[in-house]
């Protein structure tokens, strides 16, 4: 976003920000206990003596748990340490049962990543550093707004695991950092460690960010900005909050530290009433859990086992499919969409047909319909017969698109629709012929421009055949039987 | 008064043969407790005791492991002291603010207990939240002791050890942070045992101090002390700090001779100022210990003065992180107040007694930002320290060590009232949790008429040949100290 405002104000002033990223890890049951983590059931359902704190209840860590948070870690280019060790953050909220929650503090799982954001007009690599990668649950949420003059709580979430991410305070600007926001959520993805749905809170990003005078080192003071529910709102917030601050040094003022709620609807950052900054954690040691002891042979297994990376995957659709940066991009953005196309392209053979398929009639149905590649009506081997139908000229490319769009009505594999609905290409010369003199008949005048002369006609001529036949006739041959009619 | 109670090991035998149902054994010990209460004013042992559903219950206590073999609990009355969660009866930490909490779970050493075919009997008093030295701190009175009902039965698993010595049951589980199973064991004239840190599973132990909280067993006899500890020791999949070591026999350990095994005798543990008819009494206990063969060695454990500082930096600093779950928002007692501050501070300023509140805040105070490195990260460096003692001592070929379990004998109702002086009652005991390592106080006389007890402590996991020491002890002394 380049408004006038944030012109003049970059113009003397750096924008500096570090992110928190907190991920929920796709584990089937909690952190510390065995109740689902399954987002959206009814309230206080997934709950047992351990989530709800009751006394005497004592965490056992999810090993599964362990392994997404190191699939993630090694996979944002972090160390894993061989030994780690669980802390309690202690706070009082309502949503808290134990009154702490248990985090990482001075000992996180990994630390000391990098992420390679973009590049600069100069093809210099932007990257951003990942300062830590640590494991902690997650609260309970407080409903504010169900029950007047109450507030209800909805323990479901407690205790469901996280691991957070910091990354160092090396962004500098509002896009940037929606730009490593998209290649966070893109990683995590491909690690299949989380779900990353920002709507459903399974990613949540509090941003730190401070201004200081261009060419100036020193950074300024921070604030830590929050509420915000997608990456554009982080954009904007962060573009926001910067103005705040500028305006205030540049009339002299200093920044206060503390933490501003983001408004989306208003478009404005305010001061957050509750004193974040005033807390004093008290963490120390969790003393009903051993430090987390990873051996080096099992962590470079995960390192081997780790799926493919989203840079190694762009480099080899170009290689193997010989795909442009476009279509890659495209094909590549959702590993899903990377892999759903990669079986359509090894069936079919022709990767670009296959590419064209997937990102025209396979995308555009996805969003028309708001769904998940995953549960897609059409798989990638019946596409793939689809498209073996049409490089074989047994249906035509029109012909294809109607059964495409049957395909995803029904689930039935393309052959079938296509006899089922007389799809398949008619290229028996005493039909087309015969289509062809009804055309004549029915469009005298333009059959008249045509044999004038007038040869843009062919394509009026040629569609009300293909229209006639229902998209059945082989366009190739109608062409040499019109340039036949023609010659006599 | 009537005879008293048969040992866990009889009563196995004979309900197993049919002599004896678990129903007559209740409703013995519930003729017990109403003759010990009847005898002028009641001792104030249990906190919640439903007779009704005990009667009902004790009748499907069973759990043969085969019709050859009985239960290795079969038919034992066993009390549980109320910071351990059970299932009917309440689990109130002796605290106001869980009056009436009934747990829907059950902690791993009851149901351990229940499956070897002993049977839970009521819930007994402590201090609250098991902080305390004398069973005066509980939100529902002090407990008598039975030996001299004018005197506190120690603590702060009081109540259990009252039980056990009014000859209600024969054994009670207890729990131990800093000694509250030892303490009241020696004022009370009986066996108390706290296990190596990992022994027992935590699980449904209400937290106090976690990294020093362990449940512990209280015995008529050695015999069931290590009867109990066999039944609920062992790895637990719900608890990570219990340990998978495997479990001996405990009540075979009296089989093991001490002959040329050897005990250590630590300076620090007698002091001048100890109490010249105390350490009389634990020199008969060497001496018993030397006719039985052992060698008895001097020794030094040079960071023992440092053990209650220490601890009462340790302890309060997990407590006041473990009892911010008593927060009156899921359950137990609930005060409204202006906001939820205003509810938090209602509940929990009302809902804790002074003592607890006065550890929460030392505890609160020694994590603070810009004071944790002073206190507790210093106080941890010091716990290696201590820990570092013993594993020295015990590498230099002592198999165990052999102290006073107390410094004085059970001191009357409201004498002592300066909490620090209270704490100093743990003088040889908090030493043992800081390290880990198992410790057991058994009966090794009487001075003035009041019991007087003796600590054996081992390295880890050394429960079994800790056992021994204890069987041998108890055949020589065992007539004079029963007396």
């Amino acid at each position: 976003m380049s408004t006038p405002a944030m012109e003049s104000a970059t113009r003397d002033w750096e924008m500096v920000v570090g992110l928190e990223v907190h991920v929920q890890l796709k584990t089937r049951t909690k952190a510390f206990c065995d109740c689902s983590s399954a987002y959206g059931a009814a309230p206080n359902t997934n709950v047992c003596p351990v989530c709800l704190a009751l006394p005497g209840a004592l965490p056992v860590l999810n090993a599964y748990a362990v392994e997404l948070a190191t699939r993630a870690a090694l996979a944002l280019g972090c160390t894993v340490h061989a030994k780690s060790v669980f802390a309690r953050k202690n706070y009082f909220y309502p949503d808290l049962p134990k009154g702490y929650q248990i985090s990482q503090f001075d000992q996180p799982l990994a630390t000391g990543g990098r992420l390679e954001i973009g590049r600069r007009d100069d093809g210099a690599a932007v990257t951003v550093g990942v300062t830590r990668v640590h494991m902690e649950e997650d609260a309970g949420k407080s409903v504010h707004d169900r029950y007047a003059g109450a507030t209800a709580i909805d323990l479901n979430r407690a205790g469901v695991p996280l691991i957070e991410i910091v990354s160092e305070p090396d962004m500098r600007s509002a896009r940037e950092a929606g730009a490593y926001l998209r290649v966070l959520k893109q990683i995590l993805e491909y690690m299949a460690v989380s779900d990353v749905s920002m709507e459903e809170g399974s990613l949540r990003v509090d941003a730190n960010v401070s201004a200081r005078r261009r060419g100036q080192v020193k950074l300024g003071t921070k604030t830590e900005v929050k509420n915000m529910n997608s990456f554009s709102g982080v954009e904007r917030a962060l573009e926001m909050e910067f103005l705040r601050q500028v305006a205030v040094l540049e009339q002299g003022g200093t920044v206060e530290q503390q933490t501003m709620l983001w408004d989306g609807a208003a478009g404005q950052v305010r001061p957050s009433r509750s004193k974040e900054g005033s807390h004093d954690y008290r963490y120390f040691p969790e003393p009903d859990l051993p430090p987390l002891l990873l051996e080096h042979a099992w962590v470079e297994r995960t390192r081997e086992e780790l799926p493919e990376l989203p840079a190694a995957r762009r480099t080899r659709f170009a290689s193997e499919y010989a795909l442009g940066e476009y279509d890659i991009d495209v094909l590549t953005a959702d590993p899903l969409v990377a892999d759903y196309y990669e079986h359509v392209s090894r069936a079919h053979g022709d990767p670009k047909a296959s590419a064209n398929w997937v990102m025209g009639e396979v995308l555009a149905q996805l969003r028309a319909a708001g769904g998940d590649i995953s549960t897609f009506r059409v798989r990638p081997h019946d596409l793939a017969e689809l498209l073996n139908l049409v490089r074989d000229g047994i249906v035509s490319h029109t012909a294809a698109k109607q059964i495409f769009a049957r395909m995803v009505a029904t689930g039935d594999p393309p052959a079938q629709i296509a006899e089922r609905e007389g799809l398949v290409k008619v290229d028996d010369d005493v039909q087309l012929r015969q289509w062809l003199d009804e055309v004549i008949a029915e469009m005298p005048a333009e059959w008249e421009r045509f044999r004038n002369g007038e040869r843009k006609l062919q394509g009026v001529l040629i569609g009300a055949v293909m229209k006639k036949s229902k998209g059945r006739a082989d366009p190739r041959r109608l062409n040499q039987l019109l340039a036949e009619r023609l010659g006599t | 008064m009537s005879v008293p109670p048969a040992g866990a090991r009889d009563l196995r035998v004979r309900t197993h043969r049919g002599e004896v149902g678990a129903g007559d054994t209740v409703a013995s010990a519930l003729a017990r407790l109403q003759e010990v209460d009847a005898d002028g004013q009641s001792l104030n042992i249990f906190v919640s005791l439903d007779e009704k559903f005990l009667r009902q219950h004790a009748e499907a206590a069973g759990g043969f492991l085969s019709h050859a073999e009985p239960a290795p609990m079969l038919g034992v009355p066993v009390a549980i002291k109320d910071n351990i969660a059970t299932l009917h009866h309440p689990t109130t930490c002796g605290s106001r603010i869980l009056a009436g909490y009934v747990s829907p779970y059950e902690a791993t050493v009851v149901k351990r207990l229940r499956d070897a075919g002993a049977v839970p009997f009521g819930k007994t008093n402590m201090d609250e939240f098991a902080m305390g030295s004398s069973t005066e701190h509980s939100a529902y009175g002090p407990t008598r002791n039975p030996v001299a009902p004018d005197r506190v039965p120690g603590g702060s698993s009081g109540g259990s050890a009252a039980a056990v010595a009014a000859g209600i049951v024969p054994a009670a589980l207890g729990s131990e942070t800093g000694g509250s199973v030892r303490q009241p064991a020696a004022f009370c004239g009986i066996v108390g045992v706290k296990p190596t840190y990992g022994r027992v599973s935590r699980f449904g132990l209400v937290a106090f101090a976690s990294s020093l909280d362990q449940v512990g067993v209280f015995g008529a006899t050695v015999d069931d002390a290590a009867r109990t500890l066999g039944v609920i020791a062992g790895r637990d999949p719900l608890d990570s700090t219990s340990a998978d070591v495997a479990v001996p026999d405990y009540h075979r350990a009296g089989e093991r001779s001490i002959e040329g095994l050897v005990v250590g005798r630590p300076k620090e543990y007698f002091p001048a100022s100890l109490d010249p008819r105390i350490r009389e009494r634990c020199d008969a206990a060497f001496a018993a210990l030397r006719e039985q063969g052992a060698e008895i060695r001097d020794v030094s454990l040079p960071h023992t003065e440092l053990a209650i500082p220490v601890y009462y930096i340790v302890a309060p600093a997990e407590a006041s992180s473990n009892l911010a779950r008593f927060d009156g928002v899921r359950y137990g007692l609930r005060l409204e107040g202006d906001g939820l501050r205003g509810m938090y501070e209602a509940t929990r300023s009302r809902g804790f007694g002074t003592e607890v509140t006065r550890r929460i805040l030392i505890g609160t105070y020694v994590l603070s930002a810009g004071y944790y490195d002073a206190y507790y990260r210093k106080a941890q460096q010091v716990r290696s320290l201590i820990t570092r003692d013993f594993a020295d001592v015990f590498a230099s070929g002592v198999d165990v060590l052999f102290t006073p379990t107390t410094p004085t004998p059970a001191f009357p109702i409201g004498a002592i009232s300066d909490p620090y002086e209270m704490y100093l009652s743990d003088i040889f005991t908090a030493t043992a949790n800081l390290a880990g390592v198992p410790a057991m106080s058994q009966p090794i006389g009487r001075v003035d008429g009041l019991p007087v007890g003796g600590q054996f402590i081992a390295p880890h996991f050394g429960e079994e040949t800790m056992f021994a020491f204890a069987y041998a002890l108890e055949r020589v002394l065992g007539a004079e100290t029963l007396a």
